[in-house]
């Protein structure tokens, strides 16, 4: 049954993460912490747990942990 | 595999540390009168233009219909508001991350909310189930096929029956037919905080049922390799 990726896809959209997350407010307030966190080669998830949960469950967290990431990361890079 | 009750958890709070050169530099001239604060002010705002223009930029090929000129106003508004949002909260400022950092992420959720909203401007918002295609494959075997259509049945109806009309509609809508959560949130008059709790609880009851009902989930969705 896990080799179809459609499937098992919007079946995730549907029931979200199964283990515990945080809400959409906690999540930005975190986020700036998380991404450097991540950019450093730390664990983030070792330090603000349920983060990585929500970003799985919540597209628009997603997307705007991708895009600080990547602005802070293009940053460090130059 | 963690109960379906787990409830939106808290991270704690965050752990301060000393903060570095340039984030004391940014709180001593944003809390500082006269023409010093006027100056890091007009610095502020062009950190977060850039940051704005920078979302703008990556989303600007899911926007084919807004105009340069269009797309440049949406960004210096979101600076706009960012900047608002940012010297009302300074003193939230602990120092977990860089101020730079910490200020993007203003810049960032101002841009990305406004162009979610004009993507869907003047567009019905679908709440009713009409994207259950999603979960169709057309390369199945008789065998999975049945399987494939069990699994819709019992999902069909437990949304139908477990669910609240409201955490019927905000999860059809969000997770089914792909409303951005800000639109859902702006066309329902709340925030998208409340609208992510209402969906969080629907889909712990649906979890909850379907695995009640003895539907293998972790096959299903690959959990057992958490």
């Amino acid at each position: 049954m896990s080799d179809r990726p459609d499937l098992k896809q919007a079946l995730g959209r549907l029931l979200g993460p199964a283990t515990p997350e945080i809400g959409c407010d906690e999540c930005f307030e975190r986020l700036d912490q998380y991404v450097e966190l991540e950019l450093a080669g730390q664990d983030p998830d070792a330090v603000i747990p349920g983060l990585r949960p929500h970003l799985d469950g919540c597209p628009a967290c997603r997307e705007e942990h991708e895009s600080l990431r990547a602005l802070v990361g293009g940053e460090q890079a130059l | 595999m963690e109960s379906a009750a787990a409830p939106i958890t808290h991270a704690g709070p965050a752990t301060a540390r000393p903060l570095d050169d340039e984030s004391r530099d940014w709180l001593r001239s944003l809390r500082a009168t006269g023409g010093e604060r006027e100056a890091a002010i007009a610095r502020l705002h062009a950190l977060l233009l850039r940051a704005a223009r920078f979302e703008v930029a990556r989303r600007r090929p899911t926007l084919p219909h807004l105009r340069g000129n269009e797309l440049d106003e949406i960004a210096l508004e979101a600076a706009d508001d960012a900047l608002m949002s940012v010297l009302a909260r300074l003193d939230d400022f602990r120092g977990a991350s860089r101020f730079t950092t910490w200020v993007y992420k203003f810049a960032l959720l101002e841009a990305a909310v406004k162009l979610r909203r004009r993507a869907w401007q003047g567009r019905e918002v679908p709440l009713e189930p009409e994207s259950w295609s999603l979960f169709a494959s057309a390369t199945l075997e008789p065998d999975e096929q049945a399987e494939q259509s069990e699994l819709l049945a019992v999902l069909q109806a437990a949304i139908g029956e477990v669910l609240t009309a409201h955490q019927r509609r905000v999860l059809v809508g969000l997770a089914l037919n792909g409303v951005p959560i800000d639109v859902l949130a702006e066309r329902l008059n709340t925030s998208r905080g409340a609208l992510y709790k209402t969906l969080h609880d629907a889909r712990r009851k649906l979890r909850a049922h379907l695995e009640h009902s003895g539907l293998a989930l972790e096959t299903w969705l690959g959990e057992e390799e958490r």
